[in-house]
């Protein structure tokens, strides 16, 4: 149906990197796989993901029901690599008391739980303090590590 | 002791019909002039307390819990003060931190919605905070808030302010180290008549079909008004059913308020005093 040089030309545009700067979909109010999120956290490459627009997505949540919570660890796929991070904030309703953020932001961590970056820029909820607490075992991964690293809590 | 009473009255009677029968007009007049003075302390109380009205819902409605949560707000609010406020008033609310031990919560935010009623009754508060906008929903009556500050009493145009959320940062921006912005005594609640400028779409819902007037030109194109218009309910202010079922009968609103008329005017009382002179320098006492 197409000639060669309209084909090209389809794949020419297909390829073009502007194209990928925006998203045809709403956000996901709700964690699920292949939602979009934020990091804000200052690690490398966290920043360049968000600077290039290119958000991470989640690709998996580490609970049963597969919908992230606040505090819960999920699996991303930034800049073309697997990162395991944390939800510190969403833009879905909480309850009383706990905040609601603008956007789903996330800490990316390694597997002993420690952030990748050295600091966190937006305020971070205090109900964290006790789930990463709780969710923090003697011999496994010690997420409270990033409690250290915010700058403001809310 | 029972032969006493009508005896009494009787040779009152005797004595002097006329003032007898003024004797029992007076207290007749009393309350009728409470009553009219209620009606007219009503359309004010019910926007100053909205809480106290309960459900207009029907299968929500029960005399007996409305009037034992009625007693318990009045229970609370003899504790912590809960000021007059709208949405649109900026806020500061003390919380104890169930996670922070120790440590007391100030949350400074603008109010952009108020609903529920009874115990049960909540406001939202949206602040900007290092560029990222965070809410919080708080219970009015909740046990853990030690204290509602208003630093901005003044009303807005809607009586949501929803859109803020696809606002511009700066309408949402309020200084946690905001002081109090004193009203001259007796002054009304100053309404801002601010219009907000949105982002550029997508929202988080179609503003253009909510009616809003805080908000400046949508600059959509001319198809999204059409649709907003085709949808649009303008016979709805006519259905008196409607309104009767949304809505509490003044009657019940006049009952419910003579009933904690007293307490509230106690507590309304203990505000303005406040607002006059906020620090009382503690004497010692013995």
């Amino acid at each position: 149906m197409f000639n060669k040089s309209a084909l090209l030309r389809i794949s020419s545009l297909l390829s073009q990197p502007a194209s990928k700067n925006f998203h045809l979909s709403s956000t996901c109010n709700e964690i699920r796989k292949l939602a979009r999120l934020r990091v804000v956290d200052n690690s490398e490459i966290g920043k360049r993901a968000m600077a290039e627009g290119k958000p991470p997505r989640c690709i998996h949540v580490y609970n049963k029901t597969e919908v992230g919570l606040i505090g819960d660890r999920v699996l991303v796929a930034i800049k073309g690599e697997k990162k395991k991070a944390i939800l510190v904030g969403l833009k879905q309703n909480q309850k009383p008391k706990v905040p609601k953020f603008d956007s789903n932001n996330i800490v990316l961590i390694d597997d002993s739980g420690t952030p990748l970056g050295t600091r966190i820029h937006v305020p971070i909820p205090t109900i964290l303090r006790t789930i990463l607490k709780e969710r923090t075992h003697a011999k496994g991964a010690d997420y409270t590590k990033l409690l250290g690293i915010a700058s403001k809590f809310v | 002791m029972l032969s006493t009473t009508p005896r009494l009255a009787l040779s009152r009677q005797l004595k002097n019909f006329r003032r007898f029968a003024t004797a029992t007009t007076t207290p007749a007049e009393q309350p009728v002039k409470d009553k009219s003075d209620t009606r007219k302390n009503v359309l004010e109380y019910r926007q100053i307390y909205p809480e106290f009205l309960p459900d207009p819902k029907i299968e929500f409605r029960n005399p007996i819990r409305e009037k034992l949560e009625r007693s318990d707000m009045i229970a609370r609010r003899a504790n912590v003060d809960i000021p007059e406020f709208y949405v649109g008033s900026v806020l500061a609310v003390t919380s104890a931190d169930r996670h922070s031990p120790g440590k007391l919560h100030r949350f400074v935010g603008i109010c952009i919605k108020r609903e529920g009623c009874g115990l049960r009754a909540n406001f939202l508060l949206r602040n900007v905070i290092d560029h990222q906008g965070v809410e919080i929903l708080y219970d009015m009556y909740d046990p853990t808030i030690k204290g509602i500050e208003v630093l901005r009493l003044e009303k807005r145009l809607d009586n949501e302010l929803l859109y803020l959320r696809d606002a511009l940062p700066e309408y949402s921006t309020f200084d946690s180290n905001m002081e109090i912005e004193i009203l001259p005594e007796g002054a009304p609640v100053p309404v801002n008549e601010i219009k907000v400028k949105l982002k550029p779409r997508p929202w988080l819902d179609r503003w253009e079909r909510k009616n809003l007037k805080g908000v400046q030109d949508l600059e959509l194109p001319q198809r999204f008004y059409d649709r907003a218009k085709e949808l649009e309910t303008p016979w709805e202010k006519y259905d008196l059913m409607k309104q009767y079922m949304r809505t509490v009968p003044e009657e019940e609103q006049v009952e419910i308020f003579s009933e904690v008329q007293t307490h509230l005017h106690r507590s309304g009382a203990a505000q303005k005093l406040k607002r006059k002179r906020t620090f009382v320098k503690p004497t010692k006492l013995a």
